[in-house]
């Protein structure tokens, strides 16, 4: 007989824990595509090479030079609960498009290297998976590579296409509702998308058309050091209804990436639009060396009587975000929604929540937030409840949850109500909890190994936010859990 | 003795350097039940934590082979999949993971470690739907978070749910009747009466003579400060009934 002792050693919750969240980037890998990239630095020539490259009218210069003179009198914020290194802007590359100039009539015009990396992330380009019923506008780094289904939505006088397209083939939507809801004047981050961004996807969803399918847009950064602009803008008109999704994974990379995006949306009267997000981006490796800096602006105006937007975020990536897609409810009994899972492991920090602004009457808001915190990550909720002092009879539900995986991460919470209008009913709910050895013996004991059993309760915690996402997009959603999640017992 | 289910040899065991299993030995053959008692504190519920693998308990001496394997070398979720199953005396809240959810994840956990197949959504279903009638919980609860916001019986009845499904071949039973009306009780041990084969074995841990009623041991053994003082057959429990522990404890105090 052996010696008495247990082999089966027993370990700390602390440390089946930081085990569990020791999981490597599974998506690592860089594809072989020649990039035409300018020269780094940021400049007023820059900006005038940027879009004359993509001959831009000169309305759209103008915008951009309006941005980049106002963002050179701002500072970066530095309010959120986030440690940023100093970035330096001159050393970023602001375009890089796939060599191909012209944009390919077929799928086999696409470089196969490309659809190979596709393939491998698991997006859904070919012939086949069209068929499933998702149209998919590929943006690897800042052009558009592909956009299918394009037909048959235009047939209903919906527009989805590349933002560039867009500036050529709609400018007159394009020049109304650009920077209506975002202005370049919004935020550092803002100034400097609105004067360099790249490309991005614009959404046009004419009076009473139910989009038939869900629109998605995979953005990826892919080439070493240039930073992604993507700028987003969807308008649904009177009676509309889009649900639109964007999911991203990125190649690991050594040096930090900057990511400052712009969404914005245009909600017309009782149209509706739900945006969902699943974002993977590289989060750097253990030590906190590498990954992307997050930092987007996403926002909403439910300009319309009775519209309706509704946010789902599923976060995972990224070293560093910052981002709180917001809704501006101005129309009279306009609907807002937030659901959001962040997940930081590691070294991440996120600073994400969201903004309601109740300005008109009957207007309600939903705010669902789970965080989960792992490693030595840092992982906030701020959000603002805001009612105007006309708007009757709001009623705002914000619930925020924080999880701990472990005792050296950190959840912060930085609710902020303002309410102006006596009538408005606001609740806030707010709970911390953390998976106890309790729980995960009870799982052993029945058969499931550490590393499922923390999936399983992640998944269960996250579950409200997780129904909110469309079918595709859940499972590929409740995966990147587990992933993120993944590296448990040896 | 090679048709042992359990042999437990001078086990030795504690907690934060406590030392509170003093030299356990016990032997457990298919088809036997047999009752731990004990007044509190005697190491009751250390026992079936340390068969159970609990982290929380150190193995400091002794050994446990469980149907010719060595017991204390496997992980908690390996010793579940040879066939060993804890009833709690206080089963966990999971918030969020549906029982559907947690079961699922359980059989198939198991179903992976013998090299099996998943089983299908269908056959998971139907096996669901059998086994909750052998404790008389309603179809709810599938769709209810594990042990969030049960009734103490209906924790009791989900745990001896869980059995069935999971079809130990030895179940400990850790104060299964703490908590429990009659009405609950009976329909407790009934589950775990109708689960009982010549194959299978069960350790009830009791204070009270009550469960044996229902459940009836082939042996009682009475656990004090750490060691098994007594063993006999079910007339030992009357007699603890009748009697208490005092003159147990006043005979081993001697010593």
């Amino acid at each position: 007989m052996k010696d008495n002792i247990n082999t089966d050693e027993p370990l700390s919750n602390d440390e089946l824990l930081a085990r569990a969240t020791g999981s490597e980037y599974k998506y690592g890998f860089t594809s072989d595509i020649d990039t035409d990239i300018i020269p780094a630095g940021l400049s007023e020539d820059v900006i005038r090479l940027i879009s004359a490259r993509k001959g831009e009218p000169e309305w759209l210069l103008d915008f951009r030079l309006a941005a980049y003179r106002y963002w050179l009198t701002l500072e970066p914020p530095t309010w959120a609960h986030l440690n940023i290194p100093p970035i330096d802007f001159q050393a970023i590359s602001y375009y890089a498009a796939p060599k191909s100039k012209d944009a390919p009539e077929s799928l086999d015009e696409v470089d196969p290297q490309l659809i190979d990396t596709f393939n491998r992330l698991g997006i859904p380009l070919e012939e086949q998976k069209m068929l499933s019923g998702m149209a998919v506008d590929a943006v690897m780094d800042s052009v558009s590579v592909h956009t299918t289904h394009r037909e048959r939505l235009a047939e209903m006088g919906i527009i989805f296409c590349s933002f560039s397209e867009a500036v050529r083939e709609y400018p007159d939507l394009v020049r109304k509702y650009l920077g209506k809801v975002v202005s370049y004047r919004d935020n550092f981050y803002a100034a400097l998308n609105s004067a360099v961004f790249s490309d991005g996807s614009f959404v046009y969803i004419p009076k009473g058309v139910r989009c038939p399918m869900e629109l998605s847009t995979y953005f990826r950064i892919n080439a070493s050091g240039t930073g992604q602009f993507e700028r987003t803008l969807i308008v649904a008109d009177d009676d509309a209804y889009v649900s639109y999704l964007e999911g991203c994974t990125a190649p690991m990379r050594d040096e930090n990436q900057l990511h400052a995006a712009i969404v914005e949306i245009i909600v017309e009267d009782r149209a509706e639009v739900k945006y969902s997000t699943v974002q993977n981006w590289y989060a750097g490796d253990a030590e906190g060396r590498g990954g992307v800096y997050n930092f987007v602006t996403k926002r909403g105006l439910c300009r319309g009587d009775y519209s309706k937007l509704s946010w789902t975020q599923v976060e995972t990536g990224s070293a560093i975000t910052w981002k709180y897609p917001s809704c501006i409810l101005a129309g009279r009994g306009a609907t807002g929604e937030f659901y959001s899972v962040a997940v930081t492991n590691n070294m991440q920090q996120a600073d994400t929540g969201t903004k309601m602004i109740h300005i008109g009457s009957d207007t309600h808001s939903t705010i669902v937030s789970k965080g989960i915190s792992a490693g030595h990550s840092q992982n906030s909720y701020r959000g603002l409840v805001k009612v105007a002092p006309g708007a009757e009879g709001v009623r705002n539900y914000t619930q925020c949850d924080s999880l701990l995986l472990g005792s050296n991460c950190g959840a912060h919470t930085f609710p902020v109500i303002e309410v102006d209008n006596r009538s408005a009913v606001v609740e806030h709910e707010a709970t911390t909890s953390k998976i106890s050895e309790d729980q995960l013996f009870y799982c052993n004991q029945r058969g499931i190994p550490t590393e499922e059993a923390i999936a399983l309760i992640v998944n269960g915690y996250a579950k409200e936010v997780m129904n909110k996402l469309p079918m595709e997009f859940a499972v590929e959603a409740r995966k990147l859990l587990e992933i993120t999640l993944e590296g448990a017992v040896g | 003795m090679t048709d042992n289910l359990l042999t437990v040899r001078n086990l030795r065991a504690g907690i934060e350097g406590k030392e509170i299993l003093r030299g356990i030995d016990l032997t457990i053959r298919p088809g036997e039940v047999h009752a731990i008692m004990g007044p509190n504190g005697s190491g009751k519920s250390t026992l079936s934590g340390v068969l159970a693998g609990d982290p929380r308990f150190t193995v400091t001496g002794g050994e446990a082979i469980f149907h010719g394997v060595d017991l204390l070398a496997l992980s908690p979720a390996d010793r579940s999949h040879e066939g060993l199953f804890l009833s709690f005396q206080y089963p966990v809240e999971i918030p969020g993971v549906t029982m559907v959810n947690f079961m699922r994840a359980a059989v198939n956990a198991k179903r992976k470690y013998l090299g099996e197949a998943p089983m299908s959504a269908a056959d998971f279903l139907k096996l669901m739907r059998q086994k909750r009638a052998i404790v008389e919980l309603d179809n709810k609860l599938a769709s209810r978070s594990v042990n969030e916001g049960f009734s103490g019986g209906e924790k009791k009845r989900n745990e001896i749910f869980q059995m069935a499904v999971l079809e130990p071949c030895l179940s400990i039973l850790d104060e299964t009747d703490s908590g429990l009306d009659i009405d609950a009780l009976r329909i407790v041990a009934g589950g775990v009466n109708k689960l009982r084969t010549d194959k299978n074995a069960t350790i009830v841990i009791t204070h009270y003579q009550r469960l044996l009623d229902y459940i009836k041991p082939d042996f009682v053994h009475i656990l004090y400060k750490g060691r098994i003082v007594y063993s006999g057959g079910p007339e030992l429990a009357l007699e603890l009934e009748e009697k208490g522990y005092d003159w147990i404890k006043e005979e081993v105090d001697k010593q």
